[in-house]
This record gives structure tokens, sequence and C-alpha cells, in this order.
């Protein structure tokens, strides 16, 4: 037994209401350089829907991720180290910058500068690629709700299979949105891909990061990754992906995406794993074992042996202590309502998805039945054969059992705790009926609607003594010293790499547990403009002025 | 003049080529990379750049067996002057037209896909200029000297051959350059001026040919506090 730990990732998708937040916030945090426009580290999926890259499911067409070769060993799907290095001239299965979408911004100047005339003047869109006139005509969400899918919509791959039996007519569509960051696997294929060696695994935490320094451009990681998760930025030359926000994880706050989210659907906690297991689960034959195999490698944290043994693999103390405390280790293993996204890719994916019972409750709602009744639930789910066969191809290879399963689990704590919000006997029956007690049930319903922050994200901290690197004190990185180099002649992103911005963490710990919205220290230099009657000028309005000794007459 | 021209010159450029290396790589890890402009189009690209750098990989063998392995050797074992010319001269032509017609493609690429034209830097269009003038020289050399014979008989490898491994045993003798044919001496130059340029051009790639990759463990594990030791680039340099 080998006992690593990893940082993981669950979302609840029934809580999803693809508002793009997380999208939106990683971006700004992250991907808003050039070079890095259409690039998306999270991004917010319609399914049904082509995603972003359009088609990306398509292993095919893309050949990313591992297959199992007949004589029991995994491969590259793409081909192994000697075909990778022979086509390393030209990458034969290079998504095109069209397979993403041409980023654009607009001309507002015009606005403003146009001269006088009859019509009004437009921003017309111009292409961040070329700087020329573009039509936009596709983007990472442009089958957002089910928009153009008409048109769009029968391309999805996972509708491969089922889609003589999907009515894609408005009235029978079923929808869900699928939020979707790199999946930090256990057996990254990107990472395999490359002929630099430059993507790594983190030992400590399982983060997968690409070294920038040592990244040479080859591009075989963008092909090599199944989820089509690791970038390229056009003007550095380098491959970029999510980083699962380590500077923040290292001081124990959550990513970017988590933090913002505005369902609070995601849960981020460490989970204890049997390394030397990974790649015996991941060639197992059959593909709609992948599920269990994966969560077979998982230890239990409340286990002795295992906490022994991850003491002695070097893991600290605090962090073992985390791992039971870990609310993705009680949604996998514990309540099993979590489902890996396609495990069939053979990668061990770490971000898991607990599918959405929406679909089956909307469509037992518009039948003017009960739609929290126990019966018509489970016979809804029975009978929907659509949604749950296409969340299976999603999440189980297009095992229908392991989704009818968590389906059932989900309509049981709705039924179940409905009679306990509504005063009534609580019925012992619900959750027998999916193989739970009554309070794990409870928990279960806790945990996924109401737990609160430090509940949903349990996060051990890097070690203090790393504390003054991880801070990046002002003596540490001189401004003036940011991407120095000769960028006009090398190109651009030479020199010296930007160190990563990490907010204060004592501030924002402060900000999070605090009760106000600004730290009580500031108040006098602070003024709250909607409770100010107009009347007088209060502390911290103006500036000070040089001539006026002090105001304050309010 | 000709200690110069054979002297000077390729020992500056010698020179400039290791340190400029050396300097680049501990300057700027970061925009060590291919600069690839594969995501903006893949058509061309598709057909040019395997052409040009399997011929490239041909040329640079061709100029190893033909620079550094001495005629007496190739005499040792009994393969005579018209056999080792017929096979020297039939393996360039095809190398070097396979690089030739890839690099025309890759140009024409660059200077006609408008995303591509704006990702060259000033250094990439010396760098062509340098590299298109020693591909033409070197094909040059090939057909009109060795096949047309043009400007009288010459064998390289009594001459820009034996200046080349003196040149590298740093004993050069500057004589056997000057008396080889003005296309050999300006193919000589141009390359040694491209050897000068190369540290600070995208042709650095080349020392990052992923060979490790064939016997390399797929996945790499790293830990978290190896990469704090390195954190150098940004600690308050002395």
């Amino acid at each position: 037994m080998r006992v690593m730990a990893q940082m993981a990732m669950v979302m609840n998708l029934d809580k999803c209401i693809g508002c793009h937040t997380c999208s939106v916030t990683c971006k700004q945090a992250w991907t808003n350089r050039t070079g890095t426009e259409y690039v998306w580290f999270n991004n917010v999926e319609t399914r049904p829907g082509l995603g972003y890259p359009r088609t990306y499911e398509d292993q095919e067409e893309w050949q990313g991720g591992w297959v199992r070769k007949p004589n029991g060993r995994l491969a590259l799907r793409s081909g192994g180290r000697i075909r990778k290095l022979l086509t390393i001239f030209s990458n034969p299965k290079l998504p095109s910058i069209d397979d993403y979408y041409e980023p654009w911004t607009y001309d507002y100047d015009n606005l403003l500068s146009s001269p006088q005339s009859d019509t009004f003047p437009v921003a017309r869109p111009k292409s961040l690629i070329t700087g020329a006139d573009m039509n936009v005509e596709w983007s990472a969400n442009w089958d957002d709700d089910l928009g153009g899918s008409h048109e769009h919509a029968a391309r999805d791959v996972m509708l491969r299979g089922i889609e003589d039996k999907v009515k894609l007519e408005f009235e029978q569509t079923f929808m869900f949105y699928l939020p979707r960051i790199c999946e930090h696997c256990l057996n990254p294929s990107c990472a395999a891909s490359c002929p630099s060696g430059a993507i790594y695994k983190r030992s400590e935490d399982g983060i997968v990061l690409v070294d920038q320094d040592r990244c040479r451009g080859w591009r075989m990681c963008v092909s090599g990754c199944p989820y089509k998760k690791v970038y390229f930025n056009h003007k550095t030359g380098k491959a970029e992906k999510c980083t699962f926000c380590y500077p923040r994880v290292e001081v124990g706050i959550p990513t970017v995406c988590s933090e913002t989210c505005v369902g609070r659907l995601r849960y981020l906690g460490l989970v204890l794993y049997d390394a030397d297991k990974v790649l015996e689960a991941a060639s197992i034959e059959d593909e709609h074992a992948l599920y269990d195999a994966q969560r077979a490698c998982f230890l239990d944290p409340h286990d002795p042996e295992v906490r022994r043994a991850a003491a002695e693999a070097g893991i600290p103390a605090d962090w073992i202590e985390a791992a039971r405390k870990s609310p993705v280790w009680r949604l996998i293993n514990e309540y099993q309502v979590a489902l890996p996204l396609h495990p069939e890719y053979r990668t061990m994916p770490m971000v898991w998805y607990i599918p959405p019972l929406s679909p089956v409750v909307d469509a037992v709602k518009d039948t003017g039945e009960d739609a929290e009744d126990r019966g018509n639930l489970f016979a809804a789910i029975d009978a929907l054969r659509i949604p749950v066969e296409y969340l299976a191809n999603l999440f189980t290879a297009g095992d229908t059992a392991p989704v009818d399963r968590v389906l059932r689990k989900l309509a049981a704590m709705r039924s179940y705790m409905r009679d306990i919000n509504l005063g009534r006997d609580v019925d012992d029956a619900i959750p027998a009926a999916v193989g739970m007690t009554g309070e794990q049930l409870y928990e279960m319903f806790r945990l996924l609607a109401i737990a609160k922050y430090d509940e949903r994200y349990v996060i051990p901290p890097a070690h203090a003594e790393q504390a003054h690197a991880l801070e990046e004190l002002v003596t540490e990185c001189p401004v003036s010293e940011y991407g120095g180099g000769q960028q006009d002649l090398f190109g651009e992103g030479s020199g010296y790499p930007t160190p990563v911005a990490v907010e204060n963490f004592r501030m924002l710990q402060a900000r999070q547990t605090s009760d106000t919205l600004a730290a009580p220290d500031d108040k006098g230099s602070r003024v709250n403009l909607l409770n100010w009657d107009g009347k007088g000028l209060p502390d911290g309005l103006f500036p000070p002025r040089p001539d006026a000794p002090t105001q304050g007459e309010s | 003049m000709d200690v110069f021209l054979w002297v000077i010159v390729p020992y500056l450029c010698l020179a400039t080529f290791v340190l400029g290396h050396a300097w680049r790589y501990r300057y700027d890890k970061f925009g060590w990379t291919t600069r690839s402009s594969q995501l903006y189009e893949n058509r061309l690209l598709r057909l040019g750049s395997p052409l040009f750098h399997f011929g490239m990989l041909g040329v640079v063998g061709g100029h190893v067996i033909g620079l550094l392995v001495p005629r007496s050797w190739t005499d040792a074992i009994g393969i005579d002057d018209h056999a080792y010319h017929l096979v020297a001269v039939a393996g360039g032509l095809v190398a070097g037209a396979m690089a030739l017609a890839g690099m025309a493609i890759l140009v024409y690429r660059r200077r006609t896909v408008g995303p591509v034209f704006s990702a060259t830097t000033p250094m990439d269009k010396v760098m062509y200029a340098f590299l298109g003038a020693v591909i033409a020289l070197g094909m040059w050399n090939t057909i009109a000297g060795s096949i047309f014979t043009l400007g009288g008989e010459y064998n390289y490898r009594e001459g820009v051959s034996v200046w080349y491994r003196s040149f590298l045993a740093f004993t050069p003798d500057a004589s056997l350059m000057a008396d080889a044919p003005i296309g050999f001496r300006l193919h000589a130059l141009v390359a040694f001026g491209l050897f000068a340029l190369w540290p600070f051009t995208r042709l650095v790639h080349v020392f990052s040919a992923p060979l490790g990759y064939l016997t390399r463990p797929y996945l790499v594990y790293r830990s978290r506090d190896g990469r704090l030791g390195r954190s150098t680039p940004w600690s308050p340099r002395a």
C-alpha cells in the first residue's frame, strides 16, 4: 500500500443554475491575459449540448485518454512514445482555434469617435487573433440553455446510441448544467503525453501542473487530455491548465470557482488513495466496472490501519485529520452519490459529480403529480430512461444502474426531508428503500443543502515552515522585475515568469469569518452612502483638503 | 584576411553559440519554446512542417557524415569515391529539396496567414533570411558543384571537411578554406552567422528534442518543496 493524498472536488449538479459565475471569476483570476483569450479553465456547459471545445467527448475523433489493449495493458489512444515523436512536427489531433472559438472584443472607440450621422454608431466585433472585423459565430457557451439546439444538440456525442429515443422538441427536452474544470486525474494522460515531462502531479496533494519553464510547446498534452482541459497559450507558446488554484489551496482557502459559486454546489476535500492500485484499476476490462474500481482505490481515513500507513508515507497528521472530515470522501464513498465524469477515458478523474434529479422532478411536476412523493419519483426514475441513459453516458460509461441508485437516494432524501419539514412522522421505509439509515439520509441532506463554508471546504493548509514563501511577501517579489526581458525580440512572455499573485491569506480569512462587510478598524475612512441623508459632510466622503483642518459636522 | 574569415569569425560565432545558449537557458527558460502557430492554421503546417523538419534531419545527418567522417575511414571499409558521392549527392538532394520545399510552404504560410504573420518576431525574420540563404547555398553547392562541376572539380572531403575538423580540434588551417570554391565559402560563412544567431531565436527548440520521452515513466510526480526550492527567478538578485 502506497498512500497518497489528493485534493478533490465534488459538484452537486442539482444546484447549478448555470450562472457562469465560476467561469467568469476563474477567467478574471487566471486567463485574462493575451494568448489565453479563448481559454476557460472553468466552463459551464448546457447538456445536452456540444461542450467546449465542440464535441470534445468524441474520442474517435480527438483520440484523447487511454485505451486498454487486448493484452490488458493501457496505452495512450493517440499512440505511444515513438508515434508521438514522429508526429511532433505537426500534431495530427490538435483542435484548431475554430473548435474552441475565435475570441473577440468590440471596437468601443467608434461609439465615441464616430462623426455625427443619421444612424447610430456601432461597436463592431474585432477578432483578438487577427485584429480584423469578424462575425461572432461561436463561443464557449454558444448553446447555453439549449439555445440553437434544434441545430446543434443532435451532434452531442453523448446522445449516440440513444438518439432515436431522444426527441429534441422543446416540450420534451430536459437539460442541466455541467461545470467543468481540470479533473486532476490519478492517471493523467496529458502528463503521459508530454514529450518534455513538463506536466507533473504534485506528490503532496495530487494537483496536476505544467512546469512553465520546462514546457517546450509540443502540444501533445492538448490532444492527450480527453477532457480538453489543457490549453495552448498562443502568445507564450506554452501549455496552460487549471491549477486547482494551488496558491489559494496551499494557504487553506478554496479555489476561486468554489469560493464564488453562487449555488454553493462545490465541495473540496482530501481523498487518500492507494497509488499502487491505480494502474490496475484503470486497466480493468469492463468499462462499467471502472467506477467501482476507482472507488476501491480510495482508502478509508477512519481505518486505523490506513491512518498508520498514511503517517508512514509522510502525510502530516493534520492532513489525515482533514481527510477524515472530507466532504468529498463522504459523498463519494460513504453516501455514494457522486460519480466520476467519463470513467471510460481511464484517467481516473478526481472531480466528481452528483447527477441532477431535476429532470426527473420536473417531469413529475409537469404531470401535476406530487413531485416529492417517493413512489412518484421512483416510478419516474424507472420511466424516464432518456435522462438516465444520458447521465449514464456521462458518468458511468453507459451503465444505468449506478445512476439509478444515486437518483433514488436523492429522491428518497427529498421525500424523507419533506416529512421532517412538515412536522410529520418520518417514514423509515424511505431510507431503507435505498439502503441507508434515516440518520445517514439526514446527514447527507445537511451536507448537500445547508453545510457551512468550513464543512464544504475542508482544506488543510501547507505547512507553517513554508508560510513565508507562500505568502509572497513584498521583499520577495520586486514589482519592477515582473516579466522582464526582451519581449519584443524573443516574443511575448520571454524573460522571468510573473509570480502567481496570492491574496493575503490573513486578510481574506478575516473577511470570510467576520460578521461585517468592512473591517471595523478602518470604519473612519468609509462612508455608507445608502444611509447618508445628503446633509453635511461625513468623515471620509472627500479626501482631506490641505487648507481645511477637519470636517465632520454631520 | 583568410585568418580573419576562417579563424577569428568562426571562433567568435562558436563562442556566441555556446555562451549564448548558456545565457538564454539561465535567463529565459520561459521563452524557450517552439512558439508553435498550429493553433492558428493547420492545413499548410501539416504539409510544410514535417517536410521541412524531416528534410532538415536528413541534411544535418548528411553534414555530420560529410564533415566529421574522414575520407580515410570510408576508404578503409572499401567505399570508393564514386559510390560515396553518389549516395551523398542523392541523399543531399532529396533531403535538401524536402527542407527547401517545406521552408517555402512555411514562409508562404507565415506571410499570408494573418495571425501567423502577426506572431512573427523580428528575430524570426532575420533567422529565416539566414536559414534560407544557408539552405539555398548548400543546394547550389550540391547541384552546381557536384553534379555539373561548374567552376572545376572540388572534393570537399579534402578541403572543407578537413578544415572543419581542424577547427573543432582548435588547430585551424585557414588555407584549406581559402582554396575552396566561392559557393562553399559563402555557405560556411552564412552558416556560422546562423550559429551565432541561433541562441537568440526560436531555433533553441532544437536542443529540446524530447528524446528522454522514450525512456521516462509516463507519470511524473514532483514535490511542492522542490518547486519552492527553485523559486529563484523572483528572489532579489545580487
